[in-house]
């Protein structure tokens, strides 16, 4: 905890200086405070996960007989999360989810980074209006588009895999994918392209060689953001996936209360645990270069 | 040059796929949907036209208006707790943690990222009342206050999805934030400081007017996901107790695909893509107002 005894220091010089003795005591009050602060943060952010791991180690008579708080017996009982996996098939949904996520990730990524150039760096009528066609899309709710898309997957025979998944994640991923990557192209110099061309590079050699590596970090962080929210997806796999062996993870899990029966706590904190440090882990993985996208993305007002 | 850059066949070769992709999968689909609040019936046994009943219903059915209350006052409740925590935040990581807030960021960002059915199902064990006592109500009782059944009114049960979005959220509302307040110039704030303004006295003339813009895009994008709220809801209270904190998302989706009413059920689909639309122009429109005044 070195960052709760951290004192606030710089800032406060230019007022401190005239009347130095007076303000030591307010400043280690504020610092004091500060540490408290940002200790109930941890403990409010951190505090449940902490909890789900000691419950997914937890037999299920610990569960009825202990007190809420008590720590498992035996710390090393991962009986729960061999059970999860095999009895709670939850190895087949992550593999499902898996299926999904990578195909439409990456189709959506190329054909958004794709528009986004051809809306924000090439030059012609009407631009302006399909981009706003494009930024339409984030404010329509999934709902509007379940009903129809589900005729249409069922006529087509598609109902019985995962491609309704598929084609469905790449064109919800399609409106903020391109207007994230047309705000990032726009704040690359002009001159960078009109350079390649002068050089003689054709619009297509210039995308690939010139665009694409240049806007490379901004790409990773829209695939970041869009794995999240592909990978997190309720209302989508709810609706189109109806049989066991297809369920994505989210929804294996939404039903695994009910396969193990409401008594079962272990499996069920065990599949919460895999799922939640499964998705952490990625994060922290690529946390650094997504903070910096995010910060210095598109997101200002 | 702009002859280059304006070359048709390879803005087609770059634009087409996407957007054949888009039409086909939202335009398309959601004139189509306009379509069927016309008719009823589902895609396995076939629609008939039925005019426009659906929107009568639409207007005298009480669920529906039971669905429409609750999801306005949790987007308005929910937005405003969750962008002034957020708020709240980004002034901590800018000016009380300032170099140190690295660490602090990352870790409330944690659950930004987490699976929403995962949240839902370990804040449901959280507020457990029976058979076993969650860690909640061990704590209330710690405090000699007796257990209460969070999931059992619409009250508790409201405020209990307040608190997990919020906790789900804050973390992301504080870094969007933050990108706006790191902006602020230092000898802005400096020269404030040398006239004088320090603690809530410059947050509020200083660094609150210079974040107004950032502010109002994150009421955007709050108020647009929270009308929308859907999987939280349905991991967490499922609708219950009754339909009370049934939003019109889930109301949507019962009626789809519990009863098989494709067309009452675009009708709903319809009355919130509305709702939303309508909200977020209004907010636009006040807010430039406000803006260009001061």
């Amino acid at each position: 905890m070195s960052l709760a005894t951290t004192p606030t220091t710089r800032p406060l010089a230019a007022s401190s200086a005239s009347a130095p003795r007076r303000l030591v005591p307010r400043r280690r009050a504020r610092s004091i405070g500060t540490g408290i602060l940002t200790a109930v943060l941890l403990i409010v952010v951190v505090g449940p996960l902490v909890w789900l791991v000691l419950g997914s180690l937890k037999s299920q008579s610990e569960f009825l007989d202990n007190a809420a708080f008590a720590l498992p017996e035996n710390w090393l009982n991962f009986e729960n999360y061999t059970r999860a996996i095999t009895e709670g098939n939850l190895g087949t949904y992550a593999r499902n989810s898996v299926l999904a996520v990578i195909p439409s990730l990456f189709l959506t990524i190329a054909l958004g980074v794709a528009a986004g150039f051809a809306l924000e760096v090439m030059v012609w009528k009407g631009r302006g209006t399909v981009l706003l066609m494009f930024l339409a899309g984030i404010m329509i709710p999934g709902q509007m588009i379940l009903l129809p898309l589900f005729t249409i997957y069922f006529r087509a025979g598609l109902t019985g895999s995962l491609w309704p998944l598929i084609i469905t994640y790449t064109a919800i991923g399609l409106p903020l994918t391109v207007f994230m990557m047309a705000t990032y192209f726009r704040s690359v110099p002009r001159e960078v392209f009109e350079a390649a061309t002068l050089d003689g590079a054709s619009i297509l050699r210039m995308f690939f060689v010139v665009a694409v590596p240049l806007v490379r970090n901004a790409i990773f962080t829209v695939a970041l953001v869009q794995f999240f929210f592909i990978w997190n997806d309720l209302l989508i796999a709810l609706t189109f996936v109806n049989s066991d062996e297809l369920r994505t993870i989210q929804v294996g899990l939404l039903s695994f209360q009910g396969q193990f029966g409401q008594v079962e706590y272990g499996p069920t904190m065990a599949a919460i645990c895999l799922n939640v440090f499964g998705t952490l882990l990625v994060y922290l993985f690529l946390n650094q270069r997504m903070m910096t996208g995010l910060t210095a993305g598109s997101v200002k007002g | 040059m702009t002859h280059v850059l304006g070359d048709r066949r390879a803005i087609f070769m770059l634009l087409a796929p996407a957007l054949t992709v888009y039409s086909l999968i939202i335009l398309v689909p959601v004139i189509w949907s306009f379509g069927y609040t016309l008719f009823e019936g589902n895609a396995i046994i076939g629609f008939d036209y039925v005019g426009l009943q659906n929107f009568q219903l639409l207007f005298t059915d009480a669920h529906v208006r039971e669905a429409l209350s609750f999801t306005v006052r949790f987007a308005i409740v929910l937005t405003i707790v969750q962008v002034l925590l957020g708020y709240g935040l980004a002034l901590l990581y800018v000016f009380v943690l300032k170099k140190a807030s690295n660490l602090v960021r990352t870790l409330a960002f944690f659950p930004v990222v987490l699976p929403t059915v995962a949240v839902g199902l370990l804040f449901q064990q959280l507020f457990e009342s029976a058979p076993r006592t969650g860690p909640v109500n061990g704590l209330l009782n710690v405090f000699g206050i007796e257990s209460v059944d969070w999931f059992g009114s619409s009250t508790t049960a409201f405020w209990v999805l307040i608190l997990m979005e919020s906790w789900r959220s804050m973390g992301f509302y504080a870094v969007l934030l933050y990108a706006g307040l790191v902006d602020i110039p230092d000898d802005l704030l400096e020269a404030a400081r040398l006239d004088g303004a320090s603690g809530l006295r410059l947050v509020r003339s200083v660094v609150l007017p210079l974040s107004l813009p950032v502010l109002l895009s994150a009421v955007i994008f709050s108020i647009n996901g929270t009308l929308k709220i859907f999987d939280s809801v349905l991991a967490l209270t499922n609708g219950g107790p009754g339909s009370t904190t049934t939003p019109l998302t889930l109301y949507m989706f019962q009626t789809s695909f519990s009863y098989g009413q494709y067309g009452y059920g675009s009708s709903i689909a319809l009355l919130l893509t509305v709702l939303c639309l309508v909200v977020t122009l209004f907010i636009f429109r006040s807010a430039r107002r406000d803006l260009t005044k001061a």
